[in-house]
């Protein structure tokens, strides 16, 4: 067992973990953090995607001994005060989900893509989301949420 | 799906890295980014029992002109080599590359020394180093030595690394200007390559058309000899052995050789 220190939404949390915990096992199981799905387990779908230091990455494919001493971020930390981060707030509105499985992961993704370019084109959009799989929507409102967002950031 | 268990250690600095590599022995990997080595162990296809996590040798990331060779040190992301000014400016080849890895999420966790130790033969970084004509910098107990990426990759996942030597340095020609091109042929989003190619200053490199990225030697002599880009194009897939998988057979493979070869050479962007 390790000892390990992670800040995940401004909080330090500090555990005793096996050194094959997987970031998103520490969040899910030890952290209590619900809302950061395992889809494929393979880093192909994106589901797991959290900020780790302000980047996204797939924390099915992260050790949480690699996160130690690091900041994550996931979509339990978005909202201020109760009010909607713009980017959750523009899925909402543009009805950019339906199961809901993927987007947790797909919110993640897009904060992180919106930090790195405030202002992509949709084509940039689509590109930035490539690692995220959503087998509902056809990906259109998703690419209109994240449009949205970045107007309404601007 | 979970790894076997292992024993997590993190290394400071080269040095540290080289003294637990020789302490652990056999038993130990090293760990850059993960995104080979962790879905490998998850699989079952590693199983080392000890991981040397060389992540955080903020010794190993960085870009810097060095005379007439762009230095990259072996920790840079996927997401740096891709994105910086240098890179792009003196190996914009490389850049390209670089950026084309997977998705965001893997560029961001990947680096360039994993990537290139790891060498798959269907990745993109070892066919684009090979086609720049990079040199790589290993180093080990006895000191650092350069091998060229013509004699590093040896085979199928299998490098000139020793067990005990760490890839710290990717030296890349300075190319600011030169044409290149750079072709990757895939069906999927964020999928290796099905064939690819690269090219810069009259070097032809392939993946997957072998158990390790290629030169296209018969194209490069037809191509130093004055020949078109068809007539050097043809000869593409002479001296390869493509694998067959569920993408493409050896012939269709071959096809594909020549026609991005041909594309490459001349969509050369510059
Ligand atoms: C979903 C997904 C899609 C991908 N798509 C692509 C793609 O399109 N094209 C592509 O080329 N690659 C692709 N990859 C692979 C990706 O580029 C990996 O990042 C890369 O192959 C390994 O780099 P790493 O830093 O993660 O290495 P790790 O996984 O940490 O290590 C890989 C191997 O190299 C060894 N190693 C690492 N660093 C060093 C070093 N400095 N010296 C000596 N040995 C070292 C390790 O011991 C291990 O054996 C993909 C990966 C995933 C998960
Ligand atoms: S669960 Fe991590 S990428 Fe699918
Ligand atoms: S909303 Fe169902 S997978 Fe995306």
């Amino acid at each position: 067992m390790i000892q390990v220190e992670v800040t995940v939404n401004g909080e330090a949390r500090s555990a005793e973990v096996e050194p094959r915990l997987l970031l998103v096992h520490f969040l899910r199981d030890v952290c209590r953090l619900r809302a950061t799905n395992v889809g494929c387990d393979t880093t192909s779908c994106g589901a797991c995607t959290v900020l780790l230091d302000g980047v996204s990455v797939k924390s099915c494919t992260v050790l949480a001994a690699q996160a130690d001493g690091h900041e994550v971020a996931t979509v339990e930390g978005l909202a201020r005060e109760g009010e909607l981060h713009p980017v959750q707030a523009a899925f909402r509105a543009e009805h950019g989900l339906q199961c809901g499985f993927c987007t947790p992961g797909m919110v993640m993704a897009s904060v992180g893509l919106l930090q790195a370019n405030p202002h992509p084109t949709e084509e940039e959009i689509r590109i930035g989301l490539e690692g995220n799989l959503c087998r509902c929507t056809g990906y259109h409102n998703i690419v209109r949420a994240v449009l949205a967002a970045a107007e309404a950031e601007a | 799906m979970i790894p076997a268990p292992f024993e997590y250690l993190r290394a400071h600095d080269v040095a540290h890295a080289l003294d637990l590599l020789r302490e652990h022995g056999d038993e130990a990997k090293l760990l850059a980014g993960g995104h080979s080595l962790l879905p490998m162990m998850k699989l079952r296809l590693a199983r080392p029992t000890v991981l040397i996590d060389i992540a955080e040798l903020a010794d190993l990331d960085y870009v810097r002109v060095d005379g007439d060779t762009l230095a990259v040190g072996a920790l840079a992301t996927h997401a740096r080599v891709g994105e910086a000014e240098l890179v792009r400016a003196e190996a914009p080849l490389i850049a390209h590359s670089a950026s084309l890895i997977g998705d965001p999420q893997v560029r961001h966790r990947g680096t360039i020394g994993g990537s290139l130790a790891h060498a798959d033969p269907a990745a993109d970084l070892p066919m684009a180093v090979l086609a720049a004509g990079a040199t790589l910098v290993l180093e080990g107990p006895a000191g650092r030595r350069e091998v060229d990426a013509d004699d590093f990759f040896t085979g199928f996942f299998t490098t000139a690394l020793e067990p005990d030597e760490i890839l710290v340095e990717i030296r890349l020609p300075r190319r600011a200007g030169e044409p290149w091109g750079y072709e990757k042929f895939v069906r999927r989003s964020n999928d290796w390559a099905i064939v690819g190619v690269a090219t810069v200053a009259g070097r032809v490199a392939l993946a997957n058309m072998g158990s390790a990225p290629l030169r296209a030697a018969e194209t490069e002599r037809a191509l130093a000899a004055g020949a078109g880009i068809d007539a050097a194009a043809e000869l593409a897939a002479e001296n390869t052995d493509p694998v067959s998988d569920l993408h493409a057979d050896p012939a269709y493979r071959r096809h594909l050789a020549r026609v991005l070869v041909a594309r490459a050479l001349s969509s050369a962007p510059g």
